[in-house]
């Protein structure tokens, strides 16, 4: 009895089997492993796209660490040639104002001489003039003017100069 | 919360599908006159019957068929108490499989119901056909995840009030070998043509005179794998049905209510460890056939 196959209810079970496949087939494994698949896939592309992302965003973080060496470095170029330049400047201007200095002196150092020539020459004309009129009073005797001058200049002349 | 109301029903369950099970065999050993001693009544009770009894709600006798004749078999295709369980379990695994399909239908995200279905069939898919059969078993996972789910149900109605599991039928479980004979055959003849599939069955490199005896013992090998199949899921169920009969059947082999205690706790640990089996069970049944399938579909010896 126990052991006794059935006919019928192996026939009843092969048909509630097809039919419970075919069912269960359409409605309920192909939406429940499609979703399954189209999960799995997205979950991979997630992962993908994160490893991408990860990897740009390692190159632009590279980019940016050297974009600000570069930076810097420039930045302090910058400052190195505003302090040459701002150097230079104070050094021409120095240089400039010396020699400007020094011809200023020298003008006048050339003013004084000049100066200096003038009332010489003045002076020796007015000694020359003083003694005349003194060798006139002292010797009354007229001589030529010219003459005398003439006697004088060349007796001062023959003196050393300053 | 859930879980915690899950194992309380399902605990009250078991114990009332006990209390049946003690109500069962006093009316079984009284229509013996007695004597329970004899093991029939159990014997009766584990088979299958043309009524569905309720009792003491009263019983349903299920409608006759006149047997048909065909080829020298009769054939009753009248209802029997498997073939209604075996209709309400298809009907369970449908409810069960459409609701996790619909957790679908919104998001790719599945619902508790859904989650709990997705770990079932992703052990299936991931851990037990594709392993076996290759990426080739991945058009025939409905089948696997059907006979996975219609084998669990059956095997689970051994635990319920009034249920009777029909995979503790050998008919049934006969039923779904004989499916999954023609499912290895017919992948295998798919995948190698109908002759190369059946040269490929014997090794290479055979000596002649070994050729009949192999070729024999392959041949009944294809036959034995199925019918392994069949007797293992069959005997695996009946055997947890009758040793928990046994147990309460004891109270009245006795005659005393004092082994009663002791009858009924083993009783008890019976069908939780039937709960196992079910599942066990299921998982074996499926697991074999994707083995032959991979091994009819991947002839190397």
């Amino acid at each position: 009895m126990l052991l006794q196959l059935n006919p019928g209810v192996i026939i009843w079970t092969a048909v509630t089997f097809g039919l419970l496949l075919l069912i269960l087939k359409f409605t309920a494994w192909k939406p429940i492993l499609n979703a399954l698949n189209t999960r799995e896939e997205s979950i991979r592309q997630s992962i993908e796209r994160a490893e991408e992302a990860k990897k740009e965003a390692q190159v632009v973080l590279e980019e940016n660490r050297k974009n600000l060496a570069n930076a810097e470095e420039r930045a302090q170029k910058l400052i190195k040639e505003a302090r040459e330049l701002a150097e230079r400047l104070r050094s021409d201007a120095m240089s400039k104002a010396h020699v400007e200095a020094n011809s200023i002196i020298d003008k006048a150092r050339e003013e004084i001489e000049r100066d200096k020539q003038q009332a010489i020459s003045q002076l020796h004309g007015l000694v020359a003039e003083l003694a005349v009129q003194a060798a006139e009073k002292i010797l009354s005797e007229t001589i030529d003017v010219a003459r005398q001058k003439k006697l004088v200049e060349n007796f001062l002349n023959s003196l050393p100069k300053n | 919360m859930i879980i915690g109301t899950a194992i309380l029903s399902s605990a009250s369950m078991l114990a009332a599908n006990v209390g049946k099970t003690v109500s069962d065999t006093a009316a079984a050993v009284a229509s013996h006159a007695g004597n329970a001693s004899n093991g029939n009544w159990v014997i009766e009770h584990v088979s299958d019957s043309h009524t569905l009894d309720f009792l003491p709600f009263g019983e349903i006798h299920l409608p006759h068929f006149p047997p048909i004749h065909v080829a020298g078999l009769t054939i009753d295709m009248s209802l029997t108490k498997h073939v209604v369980m075996m209709w309400i379990a298809a009907l369970l695994v449908i409810l069960a499989a459409r609701k996790a399909a619909k957790g679908y239908k919104k998001s790719l995200i599945p619902g508790k119901f859904a989650n709990a279905m997705e770990m079932i069939v992703l052990f299936i898919r991931d851990e037990v056909v594709l392993p076996a059969t290759g990426e080739k078993g991945r058009k025939m996972l409905p089948y696997f995840l059907t006979l996975f789910f219609f084998i669990l149900f059956s095997n689970l109605f051994e635990l319920i009030p009034y249920g009777s599991a029909p995979s503790s039928d050998l008919s049934f479980t006969a039923s779904l070998a004989l499916i999954a004979f023609f499912v290895i055959q017919i992948s295998g003849i798919i995948h190698h043509g109908f002759f190369g599939y059946f040269k490929g069955l014997i090794p290479k490199g055979v000596p002649v005179f070994a050729l009949p005896i192999l070729a024999i013992v392959e041949i009944l090998g294809l036959f034995t794998k199925p019918f392994a199949l069949c007797v293992r899921l069959f005997a695996n169920l009946v055997a947890g049905d009758i040793a928990i009969f046994s147990f309460i059947g004891l109270i009245f082999v006795f005659g005393t209510v004092l082994i009663a205690p002791l009858a009924i706790s083993f009783a008890l640990f019976i069908e939780l460890l039937e709960i196992l089996v079910a599942f066990i069970q299921a998982y074996i049944f499926t697991i074999l056939t994707a083995l032959f399938v991979g091994m009819a579909i991947h002839q190397e010896h």
